[in-house]
């Protein structure tokens, strides 16, 4: 039982590794910016790491107080973000949150509320 | 694998050692992000608690084949056009007939933003929410779908959305599996506008304003014409009243 | 006097447990099969409206749970009231009601729109909501039946069996009611909003926990072969009467209930639709509930009381209960708000003042029935692996 046991333990090491390999032979997405627009809330190293606080932490605050002109401005993200083929952060796997998101495997679930697509009123308007 | 003087006893303490050890890494690994520092500063928001919005609803000025302010509400709010049973509507016009005098009215009837909302008391994640300064809401962040809120509603306010969504707005976020009602267009106040209904209405059966201030034009009319609660008996004390019902 | 308790015999019964749990992986595979679809096109698919939110599914859900605190009678008769001659059926009594709880449960978490965010359900809450509260009383109850049962079967804490036992009744006690005044509390609706509802749904517990009870326990005995396993005649014959009082008792406040809503003009029109007007609901109310699923049984184990007439009526107690509760619960939605006191609604954009139609749908059908599959399999599978039958010497 013991030497069948672990030859299952070597087989799935093995399978485990292949796929790691696999993966890790995967690209980075090349994400799109547009400085153009404007700088964005903070630097690039810091939005990586924390923009899904500084959204979790600033959404209660502008639903519960009503904020308008928030710093951290989600559908300014949007505005700024969008790109210039589909007007949107999500509508093609090249789009900003997307790309990065399917690299990253983390799913996200703003888009089942929020308007991925830049309004007319915004784009006519411009980034910040 | 085990010692030998360990199958004696019949515990790995080797194994029982690198246990411990992942259980305190993923502890503190799940841990660790908790303890970061927000460096985000909390802007000021538009919800002022010394306000109460509020509307007053004059049904004798309600035109019963006008439909214009749910067209109002719908555009606004990019809500599709309500023509099933599993629609979505934020407000709605009702034609009645007082059962003696057979006197016959028509109003809008939306959300009415209650001091004591029942929607907001059975609400389990706290999801819908009352702002200070009256505005009965959903955060849609924490709504679970479980539709007690609906239940819950004595005036047929209260909607679940059935299908997914993908034409909303910009500033009115709202999704498939989320219950949702009128906002009093809280985008639209917020910055100092009318809710979109009351803009349409071309009759001036809508008026908007703070109940809170005696010297608002609300007030003032309530004052003049007199304005009472639907199904006063419940005690809610809502912040849309009607005159003429 | 039961003496000592055995598991099924696996290689002679191995067809039939397969079989079994044959039906119950199908409905599961159902309600996999209908979440998934729910999951993508949304609720759009279901016969719900936003006339009618809570469906067929939420139907089954309650009445699993609420059998799932009624079957825990026995155990409390056992541990609580001193009636040791229930013991030896306690175990079976407090898997059957983890199993029924949980099928409860998955069905009502597997309906919300949006059961991913099932974390923050258990990570915010609303103190003022009857189901923040739900989260607690049923996760407990849990619990607890597991300790409860843990002392019925390890010598080293056999001594806490009656402090567990008394926590769980008095658990599902507060639990039950609680179940009730999800409904109890809802000041809009003219069929609830009334504090009668909370021992309402206490004995209606009673009485389907019971019959639930009743027909697993004769189930697990003839399946084990071991006639000696069934009730013997004085528990049998104590076991139908108290079975009986349990039905009158749930007839007692079903008919206060509405007694009091027709003494009321104000309250008086839901009763009156659901009891005169209600078409399919007035039906499931007159015949699945009150003839088929209390007088009836009523009769069977009081007028005849031989052991298949038991059997029937512990059947047709549990039919009629899930007709009670679709009549209450879809019934209850489907009689119209009243917000214009005073008013007929002549036209409105929300279909006011009109009887909202309920067609269930496969999704939620198939959903609900998945419930069920759950707590079929969970039993199935501890009568198999544990020692419930217990076996008189």
């Amino acid at each position: 039982m013991g030497r069948r046991f672990s030859r299952w333990i070597r087989w799935g090491a093995a399978v485990a590794g292949v796929a790691t390999l696999l993966t890790a032979a995967a690209q980075p997405p090349h994400i799109e910016v547009y400085p153009e627009r404007g700088p964005c809330v903070a630097d690039r190293e810091t939005m990586r790491r924390e923009h899904h606080q500084m959204l979790k932490h600033q959404r209660f605050i502008s639903v519960h107080e009503g904020v308008r002109d928030a710093k951290v401005d989600f559908n300014q993200c949007i505005a700024c973000h969008a790109s210039p083929q589909s007007q949107s952060v999500a509508a093609r796997p090249e789009d900003f949150c997307v790309a990065c998101h399917r690299y990253a495997a983390v799913a996200i679930d703003c888009f089942s509320c929020h308007q991925p697509t830049v309004s007319t009123a915004q784009r006519q308007g411009g980034g910040r | 694998m085990k010692t030998t003087a360990e199958h004696d006893t019949g515990v790995d303490q080797g194994r029982r050692r690198w246990l411990a050890q992942l259980g305190l890494m993923s502890g503190a690994t799940l841990l660790a992000p908790g303890i970061h520092l927000l460096a985000i500063p909390p802007a000021e928001g538009a919800a002022d608690g010394t306000k109460r919005w509020g509307m007053l609803i004059d049904a004798t000025r309600c035109d019963p084949n006008c439909q214009l302010c749910v067209t109002a509400c719908h555009e606004e709010n990019g809500l599709p056009p309500a023509t099933d049973a599993q629609a979505v509507r934020w407000i709605r016009k009702v034609t009645l007939r007082e059962e003696r005098s057979n006197h016959q009215v028509s109003l809008p009837m939306m959300c009415l933003h209650c001091a004591h909302p029942p929607c907001r008391d059975v609400c389990p994640t706290g999801a819908t929410f009352k702002r200070k300064d009256g505005v009965v809401l959903v955060d849609r962040h924490l709504c679970i779908g479980c539709r007690y809120c609906v239940m819950a509603c004595p005036y047929k306010a209260r909607n679940f959305v059935y299908g997914p969504v993908t034409t909303q707005k910009n500033e009115v976020p709202r999704g498939m599996g989320c219950a949702e009602g009128c906002t009093l267009c809280v985008h639209r106040i917020d910055r100092g506008k009318l809710p979109a209904c009351v803009e349409r209405c071309p009759n001036q059966a809508l008026l908007f304003g703070d109940l809170n201030d005696p010297t608002s034009p609300i007030r003032r009319r309530m004052a003049e014409i007199g304005a009472r609660a639907l199904r006063p008996e419940l005690r809610l004390d809502p912040a849309v009243r009607v005159h003429g019902v | 006097m039961a003496k000592s308790m055995i598991a099924l015999n696996h290689y002679a019964h191995a067809v039939r447990f397969w079989q079994l749990m044959g039906v119950w992986l199908l409905l599961i595979a159902g309600a996999a099969a209908a979440f998934f679809s729910l999951e993508h096109f949304g609720h759009a698919i279901t016969g719900m409206t936003n006339h009618i939110v809570w469906g067929f599914p939420h139907v089954i859900a309650i009445f699993l749970i609420v059998a799932a605190s009624g079957v825990l009678n026995v155990a409390s008769i056992a541990s609580v009231f001193g009636r040791t001659d229930y013991k030896p059926y306690a175990p079976l009594s407090a898997w059957m009601s983890i199993a029924l709880l949980i099928g409860g449960l998955a069905v009502l978490v597997l309906d919300l729109g949006k059961p991913d965010r099932l974390t923050v359900a258990m990570t915010h809450f609303n103190w003022t909501s009857m189901f923040a509260w739900n989260v607690f009383l049923y996760t407990g109850l849990l619990a607890l039946a597991v300790v409860y049962l843990w002392t019925m079967y390890d010598k080293r804490v056999s001594g806490w069996s009656s402090a567990a036992g008394i926590a769980v009744f008095l658990w599902r006690l507060v639990l039950t009611s609680g179940t009730g005044l999800i409904f109890g509390f809802l000041v809009g609706r003219e069929g609830y909003g009334t504090a009668l509802l909370a021992p309402a749904f206490l004995a209606l517990s009673f009485a389907w926990g019971w019959a639930l009870f009743l027909l697993a326990q004769e189930g697990v005995s003839r399946w084990a072969g071991e006639p000696s396993a069934m009730l013997d005649e004085a528990l049998f014959t104590r076991a139908r009467q108290l079975f009986a009082v349990f039905l009158a008792a749930a007839l007692y406040f079903v008919v206060i209930y509405h007694l009091t809503n027709l003494y009321f003009e104000r309250n008086a029109a839901f009763s009156r639709f659901l009891l005169f007007a209600g078409g399919e609901f007035t039906f499931l109310f007159w015949i699945g509930y009150l003839l088929l699923g209390a007088l009836l049984p009523l009769w069977l184990v009081l007028g005849m009381g031989d052991r298949a007439s038991v059997r029937w009526a512990a059947l047709l107690t549990v039919f009629g209960g899930i007709a009670f509760l679709y009549a209450f619960i879809i019934g209850g939605q489907a009689w119209p708000l009243q917000p214009f006191v005073g008013y007929e609604v002549l036209s409105s954009g929300f279909d006011d003042g009109q009887v909202a139609i309920y067609q269930p749908h496969w999704p939620e059908v198939l959903l609900a029935l998945g419930g069920i599959g759950v707590s079929g399999l969970l039993i199935t599978l501890a009568v198999r692996v544990w020692p419930f039958v217990p076996v008189r010497t």
